[in-house]
């Protein structure tokens, strides 16, 4: 049965207030969120999965599809760091595909702002969340966005082809066919081809009409002939990249075949001490990291703010169910909002409505 | 109670709706003078003929007001997100074909595929400030669709008509629409990506599958079927 939604504010309560003893500031926002920096962030997908409302005065308004964002925000406007926030209250989400899964429902973060940008502050943040959890039949998940960037950043390629990879880091098939095509695994198609083996494709063409310039084709095309020209991707680093997307083991085998992965991908050092720093963290904050999941492409398709740690706690009996909590870091959005200004920030959010009907599944 | 058919009530789609049911036996008309939106059924007993905007079919549908109904495949598609659960396909009608693709300017010699496109949006959205527009009417398909795809750094601009005409007035970067021949695109210039094919859509007679059917109407679902099957 699903739990009542007093009974649910009154646990969101409860969760809020044990943050508040762990040393976080009570945040409130608004439930309407400026559409444009929304959109800007997500893109058109957000438009799936927010709330659209408008008014003649303030334009597009969505109804807050997190919290993260505002809170982001709000911090980078006035606040000093090191900064704890904790927030309860309502996030919308449409649901297009299943009609089970709520559109409406209560989320309590806890959100971390801290300039060391440290391993401590992880483990902080996944302790005190998997703390809240105890006694629940749930798996942790935790992956490293980071790890992934590092890779693809120390490519031996053009800079034009690790940003179109770094672009799609979160698509994972478009990502596949790109490494297809800048390996040599895969041949472009004839119409590219055709194209470049013109010496002017744009002799006599078609009316030059729309926002999108000439000058634009042109500089594509410019683009298009210098990445003919950029050898592939060699082998080695190819397979040392698919290696490391599939690891998939408890935390100390993982970091070990991560370690191997680096034999081939030197570039991914930096982030593999960090994640040896983390598991130590988070042993020093009392978590078993010998039994603890960590899976590389972890956080890929659903996480897309987060460039660092994420971790995600899933019920083993409800695979039906959404996470339960979600977290992981995510300085480079305070980045984008920040102007100019960044402050690397890590934080996770609960569902008290799933921990209650969970709880009444067990007695 | 009588079974519910909805037909739209205008132009060709419903001549040729009515052209369709006549030829299996079934005789649709206007009540009247013609100009009023209620219809009368010959040829079948325990139908009744409710005449509504194809647009609105299936939401009808959806709501279980009409027990069937004829409008386009990309209507059902675009306004009914679990449209497996809630209408059934019981004839595709053979008219009204229209395919919804996406469309650029020919002058981009430099966008063929989705591939390209996204490329090209990212490189228009460094570039320009903002997202590369696509004007459509279609918000849902098109985006699954690009989606899916893994297509990025675009934005939908709605557009309830005219489409193909917001490119030259810079309102939209390029289009996703329904084409028949596509000589408007032509007119237009603009051309189709090779892999843009949103989806291929006709006029089809949906059955509601949420809507209650009582002992009379499951009779007359039974015979209307019979001729429908032949």
């Amino acid at each position: 049965m699903n739990p009542s939604r007093s009974a649910t504010l009154a646990r969101a309560a409860n969760l809020r207030a044990r943050f508040e003893d762990a040393g976080a500031q009570v945040v409130e926002t608004p439930v309407l969120q400026p559409a444009g920096i929304l959109l800007d962030l997500y893109g058109e997908d957000i438009r799936a999965r927010a709330y659209v409302t408008s008014d003649a005065l303030r334009g597009e308004q969505m109804l807050r599809p997190d919290f993260t964002v505002p809170v982001v925000q709000m911090h980078m406007d006035h606040a000093a760091d090191p900064a704890r926030y904790t927030y309860a209250g309502e996030v919308f989400r449409r649901q297009e595909q299943d009609p089970d899964r709520a559109s409406e429902y209560i989320q309590v973060g806890y959100e971390l702002f801290d300039r060391s940008g440290s391993a401590a502050a992880d483990a902080e943040v996944f302790a005190l969340i998997a703390d809240t959890l105890t006694g629940l039949p749930l798996r942790a998940a935790t992956g490293d966005i980071g790890i992934l960037m590092a890779a693809v950043q120390g490519l031996d390629t053009s800079d034009a082809r690790k940003s179109a990879l770094m672009r799609h880091l979160w698509h994972p098939r478009r990502f596949h066919a790109l490494l297809e095509r800048f390996s040599g695994r895969a041949t472009p198609p004839p119409s590219r081809q055709a194209l470049l083996a013109q010496d002017d494709p744009l002799d006599g063409h078609a009316p030059i009409i729309g926002k999108r310039r000439l000058s634009d084709v042109e500089a594509r095309i410019d683009a298009l002939r210098a990445d003919a020209a950029t050898p592939p991707i060699c082998a080695r680093e190819l397979t040392a990249l698919e290696t490391l997307l599939k690891v998939r083991e408890t935390l100390p085998y993982a970091l070990e075949r991560l370690r191997d992965v680096a034999v081939d991908l030197p570039q991914i050092l930096p982030a593999l001490d960090r994640l040896a720093a983390r598991i130590k963290a988070l042993t020093a904050q009392g978590i078993d990291t010998d039994t603890l999941d960590f899976e590389a492409s972890y956080g890929r398709t659903s996480m897309e703010y987060y460039d660092g740690f994420v971790f995600g706690f899933y019920a083993q009996t409800r695979p039906d169910l959404p996470p339960i909590a979600t977290g992981g870091r995510y300085d480079a959005l305070t980045r984008r909002l920040g102007k100019g200004a960044e402050i690397p920030a890590v934080g996770g959010v609960l569902r008290p409505d799933l921990m209650l009907l969970l709880e009444g599944a067990q007695t | 109670m009588t079974l519910r058919l909805g037909i739209p009530s205008k132009g060709r789609l419903m001549d040729k709706t009515f052209q369709w049911f006549a030829d299996r036996g079934i005789t649709l008309k206007r009540s009247g003078t013609g100009r009023e939106y209620a219809g009368e059924v010959d040829g079948i007993k325990g139908v009744s003929l409710v005449l509504l905007s194809a647009g609105e079919v299936p939401r009808e549908l959806a709501a279980g007001r009409i027990h069937l109904g004829v409008t386009g495949t990309d209507l059902i598609h675009e306004s009914l997100p679990l449209w497996q659960q809630q209408v059934q396909q019981v004839a595709a009608l053979g008219f009204g074909q229209a395919d919804l693709i996406l469309a650029v300017p020919q002058f981009w010699v430099d966008v063929d595929t989705l591939d390209d496109l996204d490329a090209a949006a990212a490189a228009f959205r460094a570039r320009h400030g903002h997202r590369l527009r696509i004007a459509t009417k279609y918000h849902r398909l098109v985006r699954d669709f690009l989606r899916h795809a893994g297509v990025a750094d675009y934005a939908l601009v709605d557009s309830q008509g005219a489409t193909e005409g917001t490119v030259l007035n810079e309102t939209a970067e390029m289009v996703a629409d329904i084409t028949s021949t596509g000589e408007t695109l032509r007119a237009n210039h603009l051309k189709l990506l090779t892999d843009g094919l949103i989806l291929q859509s006709q006029a089809t007679l949906w059955r509601s599958r949420v809507a209650e059917y009582s002992k009379a109407e499951t009779t007359a679902l039974g015979q209307m079927m019979a001729r429908i099957e032949g």
